[in-house]
């Protein structure tokens, strides 16, 4: 009798669903929330770990010049990168939405190729062709009598370097997003457009963009939060050189904490990305839920 | 009533020797050890960690002790992170290579080893002054020299290009044997090196060395210390606004036109693909890029000189890098570490790994290296490794020396000083902005 009533107990709909989810929720705890919270404790350590400092850390933080221009240089990172991202994207959804539908699976499978290689590895492979010394782009422009770039150690060219893998590897989730919100908009509303004599230019303005609006903000909000936390790319091509210019956040961290050993002011570092990306995340929801609410 | 005491007599001798059993100190030794994890570092050499592994497997079963090696490599900082999660968790191998600055960022959690330490000066003879920096912290020893891993960066030159280029003999500087002629000795100073530098430059095969962020650029802190250019000083005073950093500054400058551009960007790799492909001169380097080239490119190996390195206004200085075992705090079975620690600084076990490393290791027991015939005996050329264990006036000296070494280990692994040089030489700030910019860095560096 009660097994009965337990199992009757588990069968309701929000219990069995809680209990589904039960892994993930332990999965997030564990991995996201108990590490977090950690390390905000660590950040209030002094550098031995014995001393409680409070915000210490941070205010010691606002007086050193590299982490300015850390800060600096995630913030240009981010919104290049995501900007290109974003354009790319856009324009490689739209290109293969016009397709016939038979060739766009080939496209969509080799357009996504950058995407699905672990980024470290790949990244290794764009190594090769920056190499400082031997840098495999070099030995082309040097057969077309072009003076050879130095693609990793100078400042301009080594932002240049992480930007343009980072946009590489990820375009393609912009494309594969954009393109499945392409494919949601009705044709009707093109065909009407059509007759009432619309060009290709005002049909992307008044049909293509609105109808995209949220996934567009989503998109771009998700791949600035993990842009903002690049760490791969610019330790495998860079590491934060030359003299600092292209750290971010991550990798400053991973310097300062791990490399150095002051894991305080490493996770210091590491959680100034966190109010940031709060408050992004705060109004591109609250603009989401908006349109969702007048839709 | 003989039987009777003699049954007394095995009685009272039976109870004192269980009570003896009982209360005696229980002293652990390796022979009653049970298991022993190793957490050590991946050699670049091949084969040396088979005789590493065999050495302590071998003196595993002799004493009753289960081995277990881990080889951790040093690419992408796998040994550093290894030790930080350790430590961290407190679990984990019971002893760890300890590289250059970890005895430093780990020495709260690792085991003061002072009576090891003490016992293998007594028996072997002191150690390098430089390898007490490193681990002799706050009073105490926190790691043991380790058989492998320590090396010094001597310079790796071309001979055919220095006497073809400028004009140098430098089997005739640096002999293969103990009859050096001083004077010439005495010549090879950074003001020779320069001219060096450029000629060889204009030949298209110039000097390469990294000023990036990577380990590689300790080349530099030998520089600093020929100049006497202190960033910080030994009572962890910031000094870097000395005459002394102004001059090894401004000698930079012009040191690096003679350079490949590409250098602010290079890895611990660099220099050894930049010498091994023929296209540069000269490296400062241990002698793995030699022993690579051997089998990589031959010719080229047969070209290599190893040497010192030039002599500045206060003297001559040569990158240390020394390596040690320590015991980590948690370590489950400390006395059977200890016992290994010790036998890994006999001297046949020295000169084993020294042997299998092809002579890229350099015992921290000043003993062992002397009279150790792997340098002598390496080729080709004949005797290109006899200069590399230091034979003439250099000093060995640690990146950031001399610091404290918590403050210099921090110099060193935040690239205070190849970023300053860069900032001036690559980014064109002027020297007083360079050491500003310094300052403010190792305020940061100098927290408690």
């Amino acid at each position: 009798m009660k097994l009965n009533n337990l199992y009757l107990w588990i069968r309701q709909k929000p219990r069995i669903a809680f209990l589904m989810c039960l892994p993930l929720i332990l999965m997030v705890a564990c991995l996201i929330i108990y590490p977090f919270f950690y390390s905000i404790f660590l950040a209030t350590l002094n550098k031995a770990e014995t001393k409680f400092v409070g915000i210490d850390n941070f205010l010691f933080l606002f007086k050193r010049e590299t982490f300015w221009l850390v800060v600096q240089q995630s913030i240009i990172f981010a919104l290049v990168a995501v900007l290109f991202k974003a354009l790319i994207g856009f324009v490689a959804a739209h290109s293969i939405n016009e397709l016939p539908s038979k060739g766009q699976r080939k496209w969509r499978g080799m357009l996504l190729i950058p995407w699905v290689i672990p980024p470290a590895l790949s990244t290794l492979g764009w190594w090769w062709l920056f190499e400082p010394t031997y840098s495999a782009l070099n030995w082309i422009l040097d057969k077309l009598s072009i003076d050879a770039i130095p693609w990793l150690s100078e400042t301009f060219w080594a932002r240049f370097s992480i930007i343009l893998v980072n946009i590489w590897v990820g375009a393609p989730f912009f494309l594969i997003m954009y393109l499945a919100a392409l494919k949601s908009i009705p044709e009707d509303l093109y065909e009407a457009s059509a007759i009432d004599g619309a060009n290709y230019w005002q049909k992307l303005f008044y049909i293509t963009l609105p109808m995209m609006k949220n996934i567009i903000s989503i998109t771009i909000l998700f791949s600035i939060i993990v842009t903002f936390a690049n760490f791969d790319i610019v330790r495998v091509l860079t590491r934060g050189g030359p003299i600092d210019t292209t750290h971010l956040f991550a990798t400053y961290a991973f310097r300062v904490g791990i490399e150095s050993g002051d894991i305080p002011l490493g996770a210091a570092v590491s959680l100034f990305m966190f109010p940031v990306l709060a408050v992004l995340s705060f109004i591109i929801l609250r603009n989401v839920r908006k349109r969702a609410n007048e839709v | 009533m003989v039987k009777l005491h003699k049954r007394r007599n095995f009685i009272k001798t039976a109870g004192a020797s269980g009570a003896v059993t009982l209360f005696a100190p229980y002293v652990k030794t390796s022979i009653s050890a049970g298991r022993l994890n190793l957490g050590l570092w991946d050699h670049w050499i091949p084969g040396a960690n088979d005789v590493l592994e065999k050495i302590v497997v071998t003196w595993g079963k002799n004493n009753g002790v289960d081995i277990k090696i881990d080889f951790i490599t040093s690419v992408g900082n796998k040994l550093l992170l290894t030790a930080q999660a350790e430590s961290r968790a407190k679990t984990g191998h019971d002893v760890f290579s300890l590289p250059t600055w970890f005895s430093s960022m780990f020495k709260s959690r690792l085991e003061p080893i002072d009576d090891v330490v003490e016992d293998i000066i007594n028996k072997h003879g002191p150690l390098l002054d430089s390898a007490k920096f490193y681990a002799y912290l706050d009073g105490h020893w926190r790691g043991a020299p380790a058989p492998t891993g320590s090396f010094f960066d001597s310079m790796v030159s071309r001979l055919d290009l220095f006497k073809e280029h400028a004009n140098m003999d430098l089997k005739d500087i640096f002999p293969d044997s103990s009859l050096r002629d001083q004077s010439l000795v005495d010549a090879w100073t950074y003001d020779a090196f320069l001219i060096a530098a450029e000629k060889l430059h204009l030949a298209g095969k110039s000097f390469g060395g990294t000023i990036g962020a990577t380990p590689d650029s300790r080349w530099l802190s030998a520089m600093f210390a020929s100049f006497g250019a202190e960033l910080v000083n030994k009572e962890g005073e910031i000094t870097v606004d000395s005459d002394e950093v102004r001059e090894v500054l401004e000698y930079l400058i012009k040191f690096t036109k003679f350079m490949p551009d590409s250098v602010y960007a290079w890895d611990d790799a660099s220099n050894n693909r930049w010498l091994i492909s023929g296209e540069g001169s000269s490296i400062i380097n241990p002698a793995s890029a030699w022993a690579v080239a051997k089998r990589d490119n031959p010719e080229i190996a047969k070209q290599l000189w190893h040497h010192d390195l030039p002599r500045g206004p206060k003297g001559r200085y040569r990158p240390d890098n020394s390596q040690f075992w320590g015991i980590w705090s948690f370590a489950n079975n400390k006395s059977a570490a200890k016992d290994l620690l010790r036998y890994m600084s006999e001297r046949s076990v020295v000169e084993e790994c020294v042997r299998a490393s092809q002579g890229y290791d350099i015992p921290l027991v000043i003993s062992h290296f002397k009279g150790n015939k792997t340098w002598e005996d390496a080729n080709p050329p004949d005797g290109t490794l006899y200069n590399y264990p230091m034979r003439g006036d250099e000093i060995p000296v640690a990146p950031g020396y001399p610091a404290p070494p918590e403050i210099a280990s921090q110099i060193t692994t935040q690239y205070i000083i190849s970023n300053l040089i860069a900032r001036i030489t690559s980014k064109g700030d002027s020297i007083n902005k360079g050491i500003k910019w310094a300052e403010n860095e190792l305020e940061g560096v100098m927290r408690g």
